[in-house]
């Protein structure tokens, strides 16, 4: 029975975390119900005003940002599992890779020097 | 420590493909770290100076026949061949660009680039022994495309043809990769030769494999705009920059012939009793809608898309025959129509002048009596379109009309024929313009420069030797082919 003392102690300390969290919030939060379910009651809490016209301009850099992101992260993630049989793999697994990365790094060095990376 | 198998890689195979990506970061890096007027005209012969090189690796493989990484990438007489034809259709666009960069003042080094990167994908594409390969070399391809589309970015048209064949293009890439996916869930392997050994066995899924055929059968037909998936073509040929337009109808759709022909010649072939006749129909619809729209074109940019569609049909039927004739004779036609497609393409964007706006048949007139030279030229490339002899186009039509009665589709035989008449009234009308209009336009001044002049002396010798002289290329072709 003892293996199981800890489940509990996990369940009531995450009960009690959880508990607590909305308990303070009850407690700082405004008391205006207006204002306190506002954002609640959106169907997505992003930020961004939920109705408004289709039309509206928002910055291209949202999109350059976004897919600077998607690359670099796939970046990353060829490289865990690389990084975790690096031993195995020897060098040429090595040089691969830094073909790899320096291809990126290439792409890197353009946006960057063309100003991409700039938000002003 | 298990060791981790390493499969065979042979670097050296890849060799053209390496040599076009090295040139082309090289590009990109002296764009944004040197971009002095001087370093940006030398780009042009740089990019030219790449493309050599990786022809001349290309031909040093020649004969030789294996497949490397994997059993993905293969190397023979048949990717040589159309390898040489893509970067024959780079260079020569490379050449054109020079005169058009300057005139329309944009950025060489991100255009130059993309027309790299496109190659790369051309190239693969022709190596594909993988449904994999095949689909990554077509999506490097279309992605660097949609953009070179758009490049001129103040050009309203330009702007509408780089986001209609975005839209289009990312349609029909799913559909390829969708009908890329049941082929390998019936067959169980994306490699072509798999695939026929599957089917050769006979105990696939005949659904699945049937659904799977006819959705490449349209992502490729897509690309090489075949009717009724063409929509695209005149609008984005009609917005795109004059020399990109040329390459378009050359280069990419060499590469994507390329694929499809290994796919349904390799992959498909125990099932040639089955698709036989969906090419058969898609060849006659597609050269029959293309010269029928050809016909009430005012816009040369647009009737030259129309019959660049035409043209597809041509092709399409020496893949339905499927024959040595058929299939060799469609090399050659390819080959023909890289070099006449790009210097055409070449004189319309000589004739547009800045911004393009010169480009209906009235601007024409009396350009043979201005300008004899390139007169001539156009009117050359216009009997070779036609399919006049002594040019290459005739040859080419000559064998794609010879394969097709030999394999017994007399039917398409005669809808060719009628076609290639039909083509021949739009052509000459450009003809009549040039020499027998009596009342003068005012045209700009036309100064042209070397790099431009040394495309179109190519283009003339390509077009008038391999007319005159059909046999040497022929025998290329023939072996191109045999290496199946």
């Amino acid at each position: 029975m003892n293996q199981y003392i800890p489940v509990l102690l996990l369940f009531l300390v995450s009960g009690g975390v959880a508990i607590a969290m909305l308990g303070i919030a009850e407690f700082l939060g405004p008391k205006d119900p207006r204002d306190k379910f506002r954002e609640k009651m959106e169907p997505f809490e992003c930020g961004e005003n939920q109705i408004a016209s289709p039309q509206q301009r928002f910055s291209i850099r949202f999109y350059l940002i976004a897919l600077m992101f998607i690359i670099f992260d796939i970046e990353a993630v060829f490289l865990f599992p690389w990084s975790v049989i690096f031993q195995e793999l020897g060098l040429f697994g090595f040089v691969e890779m830094m073909v790899f990365i320096i291809v990126l790094g290439v792409g890197l060095a353009y946006v960057w020097k063309k100003g991409a990376l700039e938000w002003e | 420590m298990a060791s981790i198998p390493i499969p065979d890689i042979n670097i050296g195979a890849i060799g053209p493909e390496i040599t076009l990506c090295v040139i082309a970061m090289g590009i990109l890096m002296a764009e944004v770290f040197s971009p002095s007027r001087k370093n940006r005209d030398l780009m042009g012969l740089v990019a030219f100076g790449g493309v050599v090189v990786a022809g001349l690796i290309t031909m040093s493989f020649q004969g030789e026949s294996f497949t490397t990484f994997s059993g993905t990438y293969i190397v023979d007489n048949f990717s040589t061949f159309f390898k040489l034809i893509c970067l024959l259709a780079t260079g020569l666009t490379i050449l054109v660009s020079i005169r058009y960069c300057e005139e329309e003042n944009i950025h060489e080094g991100e255009y130059y680039a993309l027309l790299l990167f496109t190659t790369v994908g051309m190239l693969f594409m022709a190596s594909g022994e993988d449904l994999m390969t095949i689909y990554m070399g077509l999506e490097v391809m279309s992605l660097s495309l949609y953009a070179l589309a758009g490049y001129t970015k103040t050009r309203r048209e330009s702007n509408e043809a780089s986001l209609k064949y975005f839209i289009l293009g990312g349609f029909s890439s799913a559909i390829l990769l969708y009908g890329m996916a049941l082929i390998y869930g019936a067959s169980g392997t994306t490699k072509l030769a798999g695939v026929s050994e599957a089917l050769m066995g006979g105990s696939v899924n005949t659904t699945l494999i049937a659904v799977g055929v006819v959705l490449t059968l349209v992502g490729f037909a897509f690309k090489v705009s075949a009717v009724p998936f063409h929509m695209w073509t005149p609008d984005v040929y009609q917005g795109a920059p004059v020399p990109i337009t040329g390459f378009m109808s050359a280069g990419p759709k060499a590469a994507a012939f390329a694929a499809m022909f290994r796919l349904f010649a390799e992959a498909f072939a125990p099932l040639q009793n089955d698709w036989w006749l969906l090419l058969w129909i898609l060849a006659a619809v597609t050269m029959t809608a293309g010269n029928l729209f050809a016909l009430a074109q005012n816009n040369v940019k647009r009737m030259l898309a129309y019959s660049s569609i035409a043209h597809a049909g041509y092709i399409l039927m020496g893949v339905a025959a499927a024959n040595e004739t058929g299939s060799s004779g469609a090399l050659f036609y390819l080959l023909a129509y890289t070099f006449m497609n790009i210097a055409a393409f070449a004189i319309v964007g000589i004739v547009a002048s800045k911004g393009e706006e010169r480009v209906s048949f009235k601007d024409y007139t009396g350009l043979g009596y201005k300008y004899p030279l390139l007169g001539a030229t156009l009117t050359v490339m216009i009997f070779s379109l036609a399919g006049i002899p002594p040019t290459a186009g005739f040859v080419g039509k000559f064998y794609i009309f010879m394969a097709v009665v030999e394999k017994g589709y007399i039917v398409l035989a005669i809808i060719g024929v009628l076609n290639a008449v039909i083509s021949v009234f739009y052509y000459l009308k450009l003809t009549v313009y040039m020499y027998m209009r009596d009342e003068r336009v005012e045209t700009t001044k036309i100064v042209l420069q070397p790099s431009m002049i040394i495309a179109l002396l190519l283009s003339l010798y390509g077009v008038l030797i391999i007319g005159l002289a059909p046999s040497a290329y022929m025998s290329f072709a023939k072996s191109a082919f045999l290496s199946f």
